[in-house]
């Protein structure tokens, strides 16, 4: 799973960083998205896929390789 | 679909049944299960009420739905909130992308998640104060007066740099601002107060600031950044919106566990467990649905959507109460309260780019709440029947007038 975001959209919500701190961070001066890992091991693809499915800018792509 | 003038459009709000406080409308559940379909409001206007899960998801993230309050046919709230439109400035409740990107990201600071889950031994040091004076003071007690607004209002507070001595000015004027059975003169007067309490208190911060979020807006506008009016009113929501809907939740969330002792019982044993109470408090988000006034949007282009074609121009009205007891969206049967069920992807914290800035900041309190307070009160009671509880459907929220509690 490769994980892909469409920063632009990023409305800095925090939901993933809730759903996968693993796998995302925000930026400290405007909460903007940041993707830690973007190749997560499996162990953490659910909490990413909760990630995804919980961001309200839909800005998180998973790309299943 | 029949768009004639005598075609019947249900009026909406719509009124709940009887003896089923903690239930949406029957009549918007019905119309979920319906095609699209357009609603008549307090105006006369008509504008589509969206009530699927997937529909809201949809529409409210998508860039051709506005929610600039000043374009015709925009579905206002009350005649006070239309009648002001023109007159309020731009603040991240009424601005589309760019101007709601650059607005938003100024007060992001404070609610970035890893800011707040600092904030959570401070949380628990108030909760467990305020549930000190509650026990020390006399039964039997008003848990809305005695924890449900102080909790969050304290912590508001602190984070802005309000002085909390100031609550039940603060308490009274947003509670009046914000409700709908008000004359219009009287909930703009209400607003008003508010406003020239944060204009006075911005003045003092840019004069001697401090370690808060209003000193932080002060900075912005001597920076030019932002103009001294959006910092007013930026601190107006955060101060309203920080109280007046975390309170509503610690009460009315008591009170349906208060009313369901074997699942109060399950969620008091499980208080240690900070996952199983973060999951109880995102199953009560959903099946109180606090928000109670739809979301209000209007629609910039036509929008192919459930069957039916919103029209540039038309207004759109997002009963989230609606979305989050679809049963396309969740397992098992969203009636009922299952604080086992998944349920983070509920909508009472709205969805797109407006969804809740304070969200991390209201779980951090619920949570707090929720694993603290029936662990310290295991004996926590309603002192009156419940039939006897006043709610208040004419809010933005949907909460109780008080809630007498004994142990
Ligand atoms: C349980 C408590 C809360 C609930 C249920 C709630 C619900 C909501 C909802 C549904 C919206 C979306 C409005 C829309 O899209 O039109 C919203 C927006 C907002 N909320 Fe909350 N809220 C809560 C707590 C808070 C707190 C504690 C704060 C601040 C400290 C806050 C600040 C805001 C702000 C500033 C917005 C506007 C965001 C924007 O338009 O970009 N809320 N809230
Ligand atoms: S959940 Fe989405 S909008 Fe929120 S910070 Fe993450 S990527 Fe950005």
């Amino acid at each position: 799973m490769r994980v892909e975001i469409d920063e632009p959209k990023c409305v800095a919500s925090g939901q993933c960083v809730v759903a996968s701190p693993e796998v995302f961070d925000q930026r400290d001066e405007d909460g903007v998205v940041i993707v830690l890992d973007a190749a997560p091991a499996p162990a953490l693809h659910d909490a990413v896929r909760e990630a995804a499915a919980v961001c309200p800018a839909a800005a998180i792509r998973l790309v299943l390789e | 679909m029949d768009t004639s003038p005598t075609a019947t459009v249900p009026g909406y709000p719509m009124p709940r049944a009887a003896g089923c406080p903690f239930d949406p409308p029957p009549a918007v559940e019905e119309l979920r299960a319906a095609p699209l379909a357009k609603v008549r409001i307090w105006d006369g206007s008509t504008p589509w009420l969206i009530t699927r899960h997937a529909d809201q998801r949809a529409l409210l993230n998508d860039p051709r739905v506005s929610i600039d309050d000043r374009r015709p046919g925009f579905p206002h709230v009350t005649a006070h909130r239309a009648g002001r439109a023109h007159s309020t400035p731009r603040m991240v409740t009424n601005t589309d992308a760019p101007d709601h990107t650059r607005l938003r990201r100024m007060v992001t600071g404070p609610f970035l998640v890893k800011r707040v889950e600092a904030m959570r031994p401070a949380v628990q040091g108030i909760v467990d104060r305020v549930i000190d004076d509650m026990l020390a003071g006399p039964r039997p007690a008003d848990l809305l007066t005695a924890l449900a607004l102080p909790v969050p209002s304290l912590v508001i507070c602190a984070l802005l740099g309000v002085p909390y001595r100031d609550h039940a000015f603060f308490h009274h004027n947003s509670s009046r601002a914000l409700d709908r059975s008000l004359p219009p003169e009287e909930a703009e007067a209400a607003g008003q107060a508010l406003i020239g309490y944060l204009d006075r208190l911005l003045r003092e911060k840019l004069a001697d600031p401090a370690d808060d979020t209003l000193s932080d807006l002060g900075a912005r506008v001597t920076a030019g950044e932002m103009s001294h009016d959006e910092a007013v009113h930026m601190g107006v929501a955060l101060l309203i919106a920080g109280h007046e809907t975390t309170a509503t939740m610690i009460s009315l969330g008591t009170l349906a566990l208060l009313r369901d002792p074997g699942r109060l019982a399950a969620l008091r044993e499980r208080s240690e467990d900070p996952k199983a109470v973060a999951g109880a408090v995102e199953e009560l988000l959903r099946y109180l649905t606090i928000v109670d006034s739809a979301l209000r949007r209007v629609a910039l282009a036509d929008i192919e959507i459930g069957g039916a074609t919103i029209r540039a121009g038309d207004g759109l009205l997002f009963d989230l109460a609606a979305a989050n007891r679809d049963p396309d969206a969740f397992t098992g049967d969203p009636a009922a309260l299952d604080p086992d069920r998944p349920a983070r992807h509920h909508q009472a914290f709205g969805y797109g780019p407006h969804q809740c800035l304070g969200q991390s900041l209201a779980r951090l309190e619920l949570q707090v709440v929720y694993g603290t307070l029936y662990r310290r009160i295991p004996t926590l009671r309603l002192a009156v029947p419940f039939e006897e509880i006043e709610f208040l459907p004419d809010g933005i929220t949907y909460g109780v007038r008080a809630l007498p509690v004994t142990w």
